[in-house]
């Protein structure tokens, strides 16, 4: 067999696995925004979900995901962010930080049930908040951190020292030099982290099933009071999210529509997930933009 | 001749292995020196002491005297941000920021306390001008300084150490990393503003070196072999290890 014989199997054999990758990504979108957009309507959008008829919509268990995802983000980010640049730039290369790291990796390869458990005896239990919105997104904080922190690290570690330098060179103060410099530099990357990790909270069903909860209790959306029990901004009352509204309508459900609702379900958690990531990488390049542009 | 920069007796080490074996070596203002030397031979780790750029590399230990303008830059009453104000330094890899050019210019001059926005533009154009990248970039001062060549972006940074006016640019293989014509244009720049600035360049073409210094200083393995005029150093080397080196006899 000479060079280029081999040269040709191999490039065959590289697009037939690509090949393999592609379909099966497709197959499982394509199939599940196939069987579930043709169900979704506004009234499936914007009505509560039944527990007896069929007809039931989603409307609190939307809510409730993206209200937990900009919470769980709320608390996750400062910390990821802090951790990573000190693992990034301070960090002295010892067992402590290489102990810092081991322990980081082990966290981020979890299971997320266990992560769910560990919630509930800590928050739901111990601290007494209960089924309730602040439990599981205290309990995703804990399944996030780990992989945004490595996220936000290896973002700024990608940054080229030659940027460092030139910024010490100019009389700039290590920290004036990571934030003025450095950040805006690591940006995109740690945009692509958060994006990747909110892909991650949204979709999670395991870690919140014994934390946020399984019911959704009746909420009003005019109550602006975060402290009234029925504002849809309290973060005491327990919350049901899409996902696991999904399993807990295939396990469980007595709906006669099932079926149909974890399928229409199923397609709106990937359609908020799409329209996050494109909002988000909008967002980024703005924030780049404003962050690199004359200001005038 | 005023001396500009004095260093006496220069040690540094990193941990045992000690790395500069005691440079004394003075710089004459608004001269181009160049520093040359086999790679290894110690030449960019005594440049970036003169900026005090190794501070931050653990278990560095320096020792011995440097003086800028009769001031000690090791002493305690040293403030670091003056003192690279007053000496610039661009690196080997083009290193601008990711912001548009205008803002590169401007960084130093905000870090400085300038904040009068017309004496700003007024600085950026000036720098730009003397760098000779103002004509590539006049037109697009907004733009990323990221997304211009190689030679360019160097360029840019030139007029960002430029900016705020140092009195000495250290320049660490300024042009290793780019294509001849972009460098021979870099060369001609240097050669423009030797006038105004002094120079302090280490490099590892010795073509450009004899080209564009005006003094030589010929370093070994830690040790400062011989200093003199270029155009001396060049035609009679005083010692036969310099000889060799220039003749390409090894390095």
């Amino acid at each position: 067999m000479n060079a280029k014989t081999r040269n040709k199997i191999a490039t065959a054999g590289i697009y037939t696995l690509v090949s393999i990758v592609v379909i099966i990504l497709f197959g499982i979108l394509g199939d599940i925004l196939v069987s579930g957009v043709p169900h979704l309507s506004w009234h499936f959008l914007s009505s509560e979900a039944s527990s007896y008829q069929a007809g039931g919509g989603v409307r609190d268990q939307l809510f409730n995901s993206l209200y937990l995802l900009v919470l769980t983000l709320i608390i996750s980010l400062p910390i990821a962010l802090g951790a990573g640049i000190y693992l990034a730039e301070y960090a002295k290369d010892n067992w402590f930080t290489n102990l810092i790291r081991t322990t980081i990796e082990i966290l981020s390869s979890l299971p997320s049930i266990v992560v769910g458990l560990f919630g509930y005896l800590l928050f739901v239990v111990q601290f007494g908040f209960g089924f309730s919105i602040i439990s599981g997104a205290l309990a995703l904080t804990f399944f996030n951190l780990p992989t945004l922190t490595s996220n936000i690290e290896q973002a700024i570690e990608g940054v080229p020292q030659a940027q460092r330098d030139a910024g010490l060179a100019l009389g700039l103060s290590n920290w004036k030099t990571i934030r003025g410099i450095v950040l805006p530099a690591a940006l995109p990357g740690i945009l692509t982290g958060i994006i990747l990790s909110a892909g991650r909270i949204f979709g999670e069903a395991a870690a919140l099933i014994y934390t946020a909860g399984q019911s959704a209790s009746t909420i009003d959306y005019s109550n602006w009071n975060p402290f009234s029990p029925t504002s849809f901004l309290n973060m005491m009352r327990p919350a049901e999210t899409l996902a696991v509204h999904i399993w807990k309508v295939n396990t469980e459900g007595i709906i006669p529509d099932a079926t149909i609702v974890s399928a229409a379900t199923s397609a709106l958690l990937i359609i908020v997930v799409i329209l996050f990531n494109l909002g988000a990488r909008a967002l980024g390049n703005h924030l780049y933009r404003k962050l690199t542009a004359a200001k005038s | 001749m005023e001396n500009i920069i004095t260093s006496k007796d220069v040690h540094l080490s990193y941990g045992n292995v000690e790395a500069l074996h005691g440079i004394s070596l003075d710089f004459e203002e608004k001269e181009l020196t160049a520093l040359i030397g086999p790679s290894g031979c110690g030449k960019s780790t005594f440049l970036r002491c003169l900026n005090r750029m190794n501070d931050d590399i653990p278990n560095i230990h320096i020792s011995g005297e440097i003086k800028f303008e009769n001031k000690n830059i090791y002493g305690p009453k040293m403030d670091l941000v003056e003192l690279r104000k007053d000496v610039g330094m661009v690196f080997q890899q083009p290193s601008p920021f990711p912001f548009s050019v205008y803002d590169n210019i401007a960084y130093g001059l905000r870090i400085a306390g300038i904040k009068d926005k017309e004496l700003i533009d007024q600085r950026v154009e000036e720098s730009l001008k003397q760098a000779a990248i103002w004509k590539e970039t006049k037109d697009n001062l907004d733009r990323n300084a990221q997304a211009f060549s190689g030679g360019q972006q160097q360029r840019i940074c030139i007029a960002r150490a430029l900016a705020v006016r140092p009195k000495v640019v250290l320049l660490d293989e300024p042009t290793s990393a780019l294509d001849p014509i972009s460098s021979s244009e870099i060369e001609e720049t240097l050669l423009e503003l030797k006038h105004d600035f002094t120079f302090i360049m280490v490099t590892h073409n010795l073509q450009q070196a004899s080209r564009i210094s005006d003094y030589t200083a010929f370093l070994m393995s830690g040790d400062l072999i011989e200093y003199g005029k270029t155009s001396d150093m060049f035609m009679n080397p005083r010692k036969q290890i310099t000889s060799d080196y220039l003749n390409g006899r090894f390095g």
